[in-house]
């Protein structure tokens, strides 16, 4: 048992637009922190720069609210150094995936145990309402006034292919599963990437609007558990089943098709093709898949750099700057 | 020794190794200076590779050069020209010929002047030296391919590896025309090659090889030279490079602090060996990210300072344009952080292996806001250990990121290291916010110093939130109210200014006539410079500065207390700007060059004589 509440993590008022997803995102957070009880001095936020980048102000913990685009890297220090701390990094779809991006892919691709939680509104709030990575080719913003002509990231996509181990996705009005997904990603040792399906009620209202609420999930999400079928539909009734190369939704009990035909979720399999399938599922063919949808050990970045220093420090001779000197080839002079 | 070789005692000599980039010269002139360093030499090196990657072989711009100085007493520069000059091929005679004085020694490889090879290097006929002008008497010509081949043929090697000895040979002739003790190559050798034997026996009879062809057939040499110790500082002594002293001021600080160290880097000549060395010592407790960019190397630095550790990122020029933003983020963090420049020619790419000191203006101006960093300038290659560890002390001290300016020629330049006494080194106390704030401490609460105190995570009590946004002065909470931000900067500004920095030195004539006024790493040459001036009779002083900001104390008083003051720098006149803006009503000569080479000192002492006679 934890022996945090909510309100040891809480700090100040939010100054976020009312109705924004960054609320309930934050509130779930602080229940999920508790949850974890790992004590507010042992963690540090550190997010970019972006609405969602204000999180850490709001929080009792340790906490940065950095530069565009760099809080992956500023928080690859905090951790590299100090690997007792609980480290979380905080960005939005153009703070991680537009000007942070190359940070967002390293990451993961060295695999260092960052919680990385994406907020992903499709929209630059703060700078007023500009096209995002994630925005959808043809989207009209005040940058696109025509629609863009480009289209757009999709985070799971370039977290498999940044050889990320770790992924999941909530939305974040859905607050019970948010925590479930937060503290799966505490638990994963390694990069850890949590999308947050957010809605900017300003600059891109509706955005997620087909899973937004719950009678909205029940129709158009399908929660993902490891090692259970995947089930979804206002009465379970629909399930995913192999095709092929593929994968499709069925109704079970139509067609020939039963609960036996339908997969197994398996979010440990080393091998990511049928998890990435899963990630990229969107309407109206497909549910879009909530909770976490990959996670895999790996050996971790901090845990292998601070083993190695003490491997060395076992194998070699000198343990101090006055020994690391008689190394070198001296001469006297009398 | 024959009896009718003539040994000449001389105060000091300058030796170039050079050849093509895979032959070994940067080795053969490190063992050359470390068996002149052994006997009490004063040395200092300058290697002068090519940004080739690997240009083709024997031609011009594959030539690799070490020019290694040794004096009876202290000698400051690497040389402006050489007393001997050793070609290992066409090519390199060709290009180096105009780094050597007019009666120097040549030492040439005849085996790698065939036609082929004269082409190469571009030569129009087979009499090369006729079309260089070069004295014959003055050059040895020595079959040395051949005659490394011969005294290997028994070893077993292969052609490639007995090619490789060839760097060994010429070392040996050099060492006999210096009437050197090839005992102690011989212990360098057995000790570089320790796990390959054999490798170190094929070396040791090279080098012996070398020697004793000079010692029998006295070559066309028309002297053998010594060079005594003079003025010898008692103690023990190690080869240095400014990146390695660089490396070893950072780890002697992390240690005296009692921190982790932590480098974020990414590679940029000619910064590399910095993270180079630093990587090997993990045994100290270093950890080195090699980033997946130069701002996140910045960036994971100012990471790594949050969390507690002594933290630095090392680049040259470019990597500082982007890395800017993000020693930004530690100024108004106030969160310690060494950011190393070893300085290129610019801008852009521009000559990556060449050395300027044109960054100043950027360390010092180069970001966004009003944004005040300290800024030092290492005066020689020893010189960047203490400055290293100097911008440690300041950045952990203050709460503030430090440039620490080197550069190519220091960086890769070498001199004799006194091996210090970390005892004697000052302590480093970070200001680490006391435990009876708790309760009361707010971020930006500052001691006496106008230091902010350092709460590191972990700490039970004192969570708070830093940010790139500006915060209140009492709460620490983030503020836009315009008072609060002028009081914000104003304070940031006089923090850095407070930074007690030890007085500018005037060398030479207190009386002067003349004073040269130089920063970092000209202090050799422009040394040199008052030297032979004063030496011809002429009062001539020297203010090198080393802290640039803040500037010492005594600056105004130094700069106007002489008649004539020039400003002497490898840029366009950066230092001589910023000495105006600071200094009211002063106005210098100046000197300025950016060759991506050291000075010259006949040049500087040419340019400052017409100074002085106006």
């Amino acid at each position: 048992m934890s022996e945090y509440t909510q309100n040891d993590f809480k700090k100040g008022q939010p100054r976020w637009c009312p109705g924004c997803g960054d609320h309930f995102f934050l509130a779930s957070l602080q229940k999920a922190m508790a949850e974890i009880g790992v004590a507010p001095e042992d963690t540090a936020v550190i997010s970019g720069i972006g609405c969602s980048s204000r999180l850490p102000h709001y929080m009792a913990t340790y906490g940065m609210n950095t530069i565009h685009g760099r809080a992956a890297a500023i928080a690859t220090g905090c951790k590299v150094v100090n690997p007792k701390l609980s480290v979380w990094q905080v960005s939005g779809d153009g703070d991680g995936l537009a000007i942070g991006g190359n940070h967002f892919i390293h990451a993961q691709r060295r695999n260092i145990d960052l919680k990385m939680i994406l907020l992903n509104n499709r929209i630059y709030g703060l700078t007023k309402g500009q096209y995002s990575p994630t925005s959808p080719r043809g989207f009209v913003s005040k940058s696109s006034p025509y629609g863009t002509v480009e289209d757009p990231f999709r985070p799971a996509e370039l977290a498999f292919g940044a050889r990320g181990h770790f992924f999941a996705r909530a939305v974040a009005t859905d607050a019970p599963a948010t925590i479930e997904v937060l503290k799966a990603a505490h638990a994963h040792k390694g990069a850890a990437v949590c999308e947050i399906l957010q809605n900017c009620v300003i600059f891109n209202n509706g955005t997620h609007d087909s899973v937004y609420d719950k009678a909205g999930r029940l129709k158009n999400a399908i929660y993902l558990r490891h090692g259970e079928k995947m089930v979804f539909g206002e009465n379970n009734e629909k399930g995913l089943v192999q095709d092929g190369f593929g994968i499709k939704v069925v109704t079970i009990g139509e067609d020939g098709y039963t609960m036996d035909d339908v997969l197994v979720h398996d979010a440990h399999c080393e091998d990511n093709t049928l998890q990435l399938k899963l990630a990229l599922m969107e309407g109206p063919d497909f549910p879009i898949a909530l909770g976490v949808i990959r996670d895999v050990d790996a050996p971790t970045y901090d845990d292998a750099v601070n083993a190695q220093i003490d491997e060395i420090k076992a194998a070699k001779k000198y343990h101090n700057f006055a020994e690391l000197l008689e190394t070198n080839d001296i001469w006297e002079v009398k | 020794m024959s009896e009718n070789l003539k040994i000449e005692n001389l105060d000091s000599v300058v030796v170039r190794f050079s050849g093509d980039s895979g032959d070994g010269m940067q080795l053969a002139g490190n063992i050359f200076s470390t068996i002149s360093a052994t006997v009490g030499n004063s040395i200092s090196t300058f290697p002068d590779y090519p940004a080739d990657i690997r240009a083709p072989q024997g031609s011009l711009t594959g030539v690799s050069g070490f020019q290694v100085h040794i004096g009876a007493e202290k000698v400051y520069t690497p040389g402006d020209k050489c007393d001997v000059l050793v070609a290992m091929n066409a090519a390199a005679l060709k290009t180096q010929y105009k780094y050597a004085k007019p009666n120097a020694t040549i030492i040439v490889d005849t085996d790698s002047f065939k036609s082929a090879d004269l082409q190469k290097a571009q030569f129009a006929t087979e009499d090369y030296l006729g079309e260089m002008g070069i004295d014959p008497d003055r050059v040895i010509r020595c079959p040395l391919t051949s005659m490394v081949k011969d005294c290997l043929a028994d070893s077993g090697m292969d052609n490639k590896s007995i090619l490789k000895c060839r760097n060994m040979f010429a070392l040996g002739l050099v060492c006999w025309l210096f009437d050197r003790n090839l005992e102690i190559a011989f212990n360098f050798l057995k000790d570089k090659f320790a796990k390959k034997p054999g490798v170190a026996e094929a070396n040791i009879k090279v080098i012996q090889a070398g020697y004793d062809y000079g010692h029998n057939t006295h070559s066309s040499a028309t002297n053998v030279y010594r060079i005594e110790s003079k003025n010898k500082v008692k103690g023990r002594y190690m080869d240095i490079t400014g990146n390695k002293a660089t490396a070893y001021g950072l780890i002697a600080a992390a240690e005296k602090a009692g921190l982790r160290l932590y480098l974020g880097s990414y590679p940029i000549t000619p910064a590399t060996d910095i993270l180079h060395e630093l990587s090997k010592h993990k045994s100290l407790d270093v950890i080195t990210v090699q980033c997946e960019d130069e701002i996140a190397g910045c960036s994971s630095a100012v990471g790594a300072s949050f969390a507690g550790a002594l933290a630095a990122t090392s680049t040259s020029g470019p990597g500082i344009c982007l890395k800017s933003e993000a020693m930004n983020l530690a100024v108004i963090l106030e969160l310690p952080l060494v950011v190393l420049d070893v300085q290129r020619g610019g801008p852009a790419t521009g000559l990556p292996t060449k050395s300027e000191q044109t960054d100043l203006l950027q360390a010092l101006y180069g970001r966004n806001g009003e944004s005040p960093m300290p800024v030092i300038a290492a005066l020689s290659p020893t010189d960047c250990f203490d400055a290293a560890y100097d911008a440690c002390k300041i950045a952990l001290e203050h709460m503030t990121p430090v440039i620490l300016l080197t550069d190519a020629f220091l960086g890769n330049g070498s001199a004799a290291f006194k091996l210090p006494n970390l005892a004697d080194y000052p302590a480093i106390n970070p200001p680490y916010v006391p435990e009876d704030l708790l309760g009361k401490w707010t971020p930006y609460m500052r001691n006496e110093e106008m230091v902010r105190y350092w709460a590191v995570p972990g700490r039970k009590g004192f969570t708070h939130i830093l940010g790139g946004l500006e915060k209140d002065d009492k709460t620490g909470a983030i503020s836009t109210n315009p008072e609060n931000h002028d009081l914000m900067c104003r304070k940031r500004a006089e923090k850095i200014a407070k930074i007690a920095v030890p007085d500018v030195e005037v060398l030479g004539d207190q009386d002067a006539e003349l004073l040269i006024v130089g920063f970092g790493s000209t202090y050799g040459h422009l040394h040199a410079a008052m030297d032979e001036m004063r030496a011809a009779g002429k009062k001539v002083a020297l203010a090198q500065f080393k802290y640039i900001n803040p500037l010492p104390k005594n600056t105004a008083e130094v700069l106007k207390k002489f008649k004539k003051v020039v400003v002497a720098e490898q840029n366009l006149g950066q230092f001589a700007g910023y000495l105006r803006m600071k200094v009211d009503g002063f106005v210098p000569f100046q000197f300025n060059e950016v060759k991506g080479q050291p000075f010259v000192v006949s040049e500087l002492v040419d340019a400052f004589n017409e100074i002085y006679a106006k």
